[in-house]
């Protein structure tokens, strides 16, 4: 069962992904191991498959870079839930498919707790060793970009429909 | 749709002005717009992202060559051979393509492009960079996006976004001698917090206060509190001295909705510092003075400006580097680094014991030149100070002016130009 990694306030895209292990720097097919390298070092390989990362205000701000995204991608996490997100980081997680909750579960989930999280419905149901146990209903994504979540992801949107998901069909064509 | 009247059924901030002329629809903070995009940035440490999503992922090629710009500057000259084959795809990308390409040496992308006049009042402008908000200091929208949206707007010509709400900052007095545009923006930052304009547009109304580069300052700042964008309202003939042509729609309207206001008083302002690790952690620099310094650097798209080497310059000139700490100087661009030639201002900074290095960004984000050991100090007059950025996870950086960081390498340890004894030739 997918565990929680919980995290504090303030993750910055260099808590993320350092910035010198950018992929053009640490190579393509590694960089994602150095994912939270000097906050966790321990995440990356430690990390499951479908494992929900649980944040504190103001996560992901900092740098435009999606290879910080990209590498949690890479380890293929569940989704990131945190109270707010910084703008840029936001809408990299969403172009790239990660589904992203606004929702402050610092107060209810601990470190290691188990959780399953439908993201479709948003239901995330939870318990801990400690015997806590429950379920959260998490806000869905922004109505606008459901259209596009249900393509895959932005860039498939665009390839299929030549269009951004909610742009107005101008009668000329050309916008 | 471009140069058609938009008419408005009520007032406007600047931000819903930009993106209603550049949209085919009058657009309100909240509303979703698709717009067009003047120009596209890219730099360096994506361009092989960027091609990546262009080829493989959109099969596309850039709708509008000529509205996209390639900048080598985040690691120029290159570091290792993965970092230089990087590059050379970028610059054989831009050579078939005809996209602009400014190699390794021309400069920092904010500060190449306001130079080669790719950001004009009105334009939107999207950079591969999250400090893209410094456009706004030539009143052009300008926003930080991921690789994914940077090549969707090269391969569309436009972009989707939501019009943010505005934050209206104001100012009063004058700023007293010594203290600066960085002094300015930090105090922002503080008041707002680092995600006080989160989604948000932050509208600067500055009169005919600050230059074109002290403009610069403040915009480019304005993404550590989140900000989508950061507009500084052109005022006087502050836009049009430089040549620029400033269309009247472009001004916000009387009346227009901001979901903050705040003002900043100049005259009660001291120079300010970031102390570690985040940039609102922002106090006056007297408070942290005597710290010892390890590494002082002058550059970067927030102060690596004529003005602000001209600012080192002054505080360094007829003493030295104190030679328990090193200090690196790293022109904005190729443009300031000439300038900087011709007026003395490198020589200047060269006797006083600075290490000059290739116009671009430099050691900012830790990537190669100067990076810190554990447990160094760096005052740096850059815009972030995370936990690593510049090496170390264990060394500390503190942002500065440049004239406090200019008297924090003669002293060797934080200290405000008025510390300084008397220079002697």
């Amino acid at each position: 069962m997918p565990r929680v990694w919980k995290f504090g306030d303030s993750v910055n895209t260099d808590d993320i992904l350092p910035g010198k292990f950018a992929p053009f720097m640490a190579g393509e097919d590694v960089f994602q191991t150095f994912a939270f390298h000097y906050i966790r070092p321990e995440f990356a390989a430690q990390v499951q498959p479908g494992d929900l990362l649980i944040g504190g205000r103001n996560w992901g701000l900092g740098s435009s870079r999606e290879y910080a995204p990209q590498a949690l991608k890479k380890l293929q996490i569940g989704g990131i839930v945190a109270p707010s997100f910084a703008r840029i980081h936001y809408r990299n997680l969403l172009n790239l498919g990660i589904p992203a909750f606004e929702h402050d579960l610092t107060g209810v989930l601990q470190d290691g707790d188990q959780v399953s999280l439908d993201i479709n419905t948003g239901l995330l149901v939870y318990s801990g060793e400690d015997g806590r146990s429950g379920t959260v209903q998490l806000p869905p994504p922004p109505e606008f970009l459901r259209e596009a979540l249900a393509e895959g992801s932005i860039l498939a949107f665009f390839k299929k429909y030549g269009r951004f998901p909610g742009e107005r069909v101008s009668e000329n064509g050309s916008g | 749709m471009r140069g058609m009247t938009v008419l408005t059924s009520r007032p406007q901030t600047m931000a819903e002005k930009i993106l209603s002329r550049r949209g085919d629809q009058t657009v309100y903070a909240g509303d979703l717009a698709v717009v067009d995009v003047d120009q596209v940035m890219v730099v360096d440490s994506i361009a092989q992202s960027f091609i990546e999503r262009m080829q493989r992922d959109l099969n596309a090629v850039p709708k509008y060559p000529e509205r996209v710009s390639i900048v080598i500057d985040h690691v120029a000259p290159a570091s290792t051979v993965s970092v230089a084959q990087a590059q050379k795809e970028a610059r054989e990308y831009a050579a078939q393509t005809g996209v602009r390409l400014f190699d390794v040496g021309r400069g920092i992308c904010h500060q190449v492009l306001v130079e080669e006049n790719l950001a004009r009042p009105g334009w939107i402008v999207l950079g591969s960079d999250s400090h893209s908000t410094t456009y706004g200091a030539v009143a052009a929208f300008g926003s930080g996006m991921g690789a994914t949206d940077i090549a969707l707007a090269a391969a569309s010509g436009k972009t989707w976004l939501k019009v943010p709400e505005s934050v209206k900052v104001s100012f009063t007095g004058e700023l007293r001698p010594g203290v600066t545009a960085k002094d300015v923006a930090l105090e922002m930052i503080r008041v707002l917090g680092a995600d006080g304009a989160t989604y948000q547009s932050i509208e600067m109304h500055a009169g005919d206060r600050f230059t074109r580069g002290e403009r610069m300052t403040l915009a480019n700042l304005c993404v550590e509190a989140g900000a989508k964008a950061g507009l500084v309202v052109p005022g006087g003939e502050i836009l049009t001295s430089y040549g620029y042509d400033v269309p009247e729609w472009v001004y916000p309207d009387e009346g227009a909705t901001y979901v903050r206001e705040i003002t900043v008083d100049l005259t009660a302002l001291n120079p300010r510092m970031s102390a570690p690790s985040e940039v609102d952690n922002v106090h006056d620099v007297a408070e942290l003075r005597g710290l010892k310094v390890d590494q002082v650097f002058i550059g970067t798209c927030t102060n690596g400006r004529i003005e602000d080497l001209h600012a080192a310059a002054d505080v360094l000139r007829d003493r030295r580097v104190n030679p328990q700490t090193r200090l690196l100087v790293i022109p904005a661009s190729s443009q300031v680094m000439e300038e900087a030639m011709v007026d003395g201002t490198l020589l200047t900074l060269q006797r006083a014991g600075a290490v000059l290095g290739t116009p671009g960004c430099g050691p900012c984000m830790g990537r190669h030149q100067g990076v810190l050991a554990p447990g160094e100090v760096c005052v740096s007059t850059s815009n972030r100070n995370f936990i690593g950025r510049m090496g170390d996870k264990d060394a500390k950086i503190y942002l500065a002016s440049p004239a406090v960081a200019a008297a924090t390498a003669v002293m060797g340890q934080i200290a405000l130009p008025a510390d300084l004894p008397e220079a002697v030739a």
